[in-house]
């Protein structure tokens, strides 16, 4: 397990009530690493907004503690107004203000920023969220995309000591999702404060987060790194079709005859398409399940390049599809998923802790 | 001469009226509005009722029941009477409270719709930027109900000056003090001076159609700038 110890710093514990009944809408105790993008996951209704706004401290009526470091925002005597916490917030429907232009909107905020903080400058900002252009129009005027990209200018100019972000990209499309999620990323890597993002969509938690709570119905089901938590089997995710692994290492070598990078991790390597990342850089794969076949011997005539040595770890049926099982192989230490059919698997006679040979049909590349 | 000394006496007090009545009903709607637009409590209801009153009431039931109770003898009438002021029936003072309860739904309401529509969101927006309660209210709150303050201020002039009833009932009949422009068409036509009536009838026609006139552009604007953007 590649579990380096996080520092704990955002200690949430949360329980709220639905009204005049004695069912919780919310009972959570939570440490969130203060690095890092954190993501709160979970199907609509499970509760992650609803945890995001207690931490901003726009649901009143809830019952807890919410403690940043040393300071406590909320335990049972205080409750620390919004307004008063040194926080970001981007909302789902960017929530830009209709009555001032994209510019004064970020002027708004400039004005009201903590004066010994510096997350980002002005000038960083605009440049990071690509808003030049649109600085001189109203948000009525902007696209969906354009909108949500100032507000998280808005967010990061106030100078936070905690960037929360629910569901940014949830209102937009699937071809702005992408066209913005370019964005998000360069933001996660660059801010040196923590962030949390909740999400409905793993894709977008796999792409943005380190750290990964999974909620549902109100109680975490789910938690911890997100490399860990998605090589894990009988987890939420190994029950999706498309169950991925995150793979982090470095690029150990390139070769631009063949438009090709490897990365080493775990004693392996894994190639990959040659993009801009540099010779020693840290960079992280994702392998989906359903791309991961298995071999019993090593195919040199096989067209597939990427033929890792592994072993079996644990073997997992299909609650909902019982022609197909999931297999959790170690490269070295490194977790991965093959969803592969049950009959293969009987023909194969795999068992736990053989020896078998990982072939990986493609990796995308994640930052 | 088309308006005789009398007349521009009248219209002179009926502007000095209304302009004071609306300033003051701006100011104190604004937290009654406020109130209205935000309140979960069982009171909204009522409280709503109360403010609208004016608007089914017959403007004499109004007046008569002002004028008792701000009359020497009434609740309010007596206590001011303690604190050493004149008694506010037939003065120019007396006419401005009457003139405040009559309109105070024309003010309210616009002001209330305004608030209602901004909705939770900017107000969060600006609370996690920083924005204590008083600075959303001055900074985001005004602004974005600047239309229904337009609106409101229009509306509640606009009524003060045409309100006959109430303030023949709590305001009389006297020259540059109670004398505005509905009781002076009135004195006119009853003394068969149908001229000077139609001088001021008409007067007060223009008027109501250029302040309607400007209200309804000024809600149109609106709704194109609400898909441009633009502010007004």
């Amino acid at each position: 397990m590649t579990t380096h110890s996080i520092s704990k710093a955002l200690h949430v514990r949360i329980e709220q009530q639905r009204k005049g009944t004695s069912d919780f809408l919310l009972d959570v105790d939570l440490q969130i690493p203060n690095t890092g993008v954190t993501a709160l996951f979970g199907p609509s209704g499970s509760g992650k907004t609803t945890l995001l706004r207690c931490i901003a401290g726009l649901e009143k009526k809830t019952k807890g503690l919410v403690r940043l470091n040393d300071d406590t925002w909320q335990n049972h005597q205080t409750f620390l107004a919004p307004h008063l916490r040194p926080i970001g917030y981007v909302f789902q429907d960017a929530n830009l203000f209709p009555h001032l232009t994209a510019q004064e909107n970020l002027q708004f905020s400039i004005k009201r920023a903590d004066k010994h903080q510096s997350v980002i400058s002005y000038a960083d900002v605009i440049q990071l969220m690509g808003i030049e252009s649109v600085l001189s129009q109203y948000p009525a005027q902007l696209s969906g995309g354009e909108r949500q990209r100032v507000a998280i200018a808005r967010a990061l100019l106030i100078q936070p000591k905690l960037l929360l972000m629910d569901e940014p990209l949830s209102a937009l499309d699937d071809a702005l999702k992408q066209d913005i999620l370019p964005y998000l990323e360069q933001l996660c890597h660059r801010a040196n404060i923590p962030i949390i993002y909740v999400s409905h969509s793993l894709d977008e938690v796999i792409r943005l987060a380190d750290y990964m709570i999974v909620l549902e119905k109100g109680n975490v089901i789910e938690e911890g790194e997100i490399q860990t938590l998605l090589g894990k089997l009988g987890t939420t995710f190994s029950k999706y079709q498309d169950a991925s692994v995150v793979i982090t290492g470095t690029v150990s070598q390139q070769e631009e005859k063949w438009g090709l990078s490897w990365l080493c991790f775990s004693d392996q390597t894994i190639a990959f398409k040659k993009g801009k990342e540099q010779l020693g850089s840290t960079l992280r794969l994702r392998i989906q399940s359903k791309d991961v076949s298995l071999s019993l011997s090593e195919h040199s005539d096989s067209s597939i390049l990427n033929r890792l040595t592994v072993t079996i770890d644990d073997m997992i049926s299909d609650p909902k599809d019982p022609s197909m099982i999931m297999v959790r192989l170690l490269a070295g230490s490194t977790p991965i998923l093959a969803r592969i059919t049950t009959l293969s698997a009987h023909k194969l006679s795999l068992q736990k802790g053989q020896t078998v040979i990982a072939q990986i049909k493609s990796v995308a590349v994640l930052s | 001469m088309l308006f005789s000394p009398e007349d521009i006496g009248a219209i002179w007090l009926t502007l000095k009226l209304a302009s004071l009545v609306t300033l003051l009903l701006i100011l104190i709607s604004t937290p009654i509005a406020w109130w209205l637009a935000r309140t979960q409590s069982w009171l909204k209801g009522p409280i709503n009722a109360i403010v609208a009153m004016p608007l089914v009431l017959p403007p004499t039931v109004l007046g008569f029941y002002l004028l008792l109770f701000l009359g020497p003898q009434g609740a309010l009438g007596q206590f001011l009477n303690q604190l050493g002021f004149s008694p506010l029936p037939f003065s120019f003072a007396g006419l401005v409270v009457a003139s405040m309860v009559y309109s105070l739904p024309f003010v309210v309401q616009p002001i209330q719709n305004a608030f209602s529509a901004i909705g939770e969101g900017p107000l969060e927006a600006a609370a996690t930027l920083r924005a204590s309660p008083w600075d959303r209210f001055i900074h985001v709150v005004i602004p974005l109900a600047k239309p229904g303050y337009i609106s409101a201020a229009v509306l509640g002039f606009a009524h003060t000056v045409g309100e006959f009833g109430v303030v023949l009932m709590i305001g009389g009949n006297i020259p540059d003090e109670t004398r505005v422009i509905s009781v002076q068409i009135y004195d006119h036509v009853e003394a068969l001076e149908y001229d000077q009536a139609h001088s001021l009838s008409l007067l007060m026609i223009s008027f109501a159609f250029l302040v309607l006139a400007f209200l309804y552009s000024v809600q149109r604007r609106q709704k194109n700038s609400a898909m441009s953007g633009g502010l007004l």
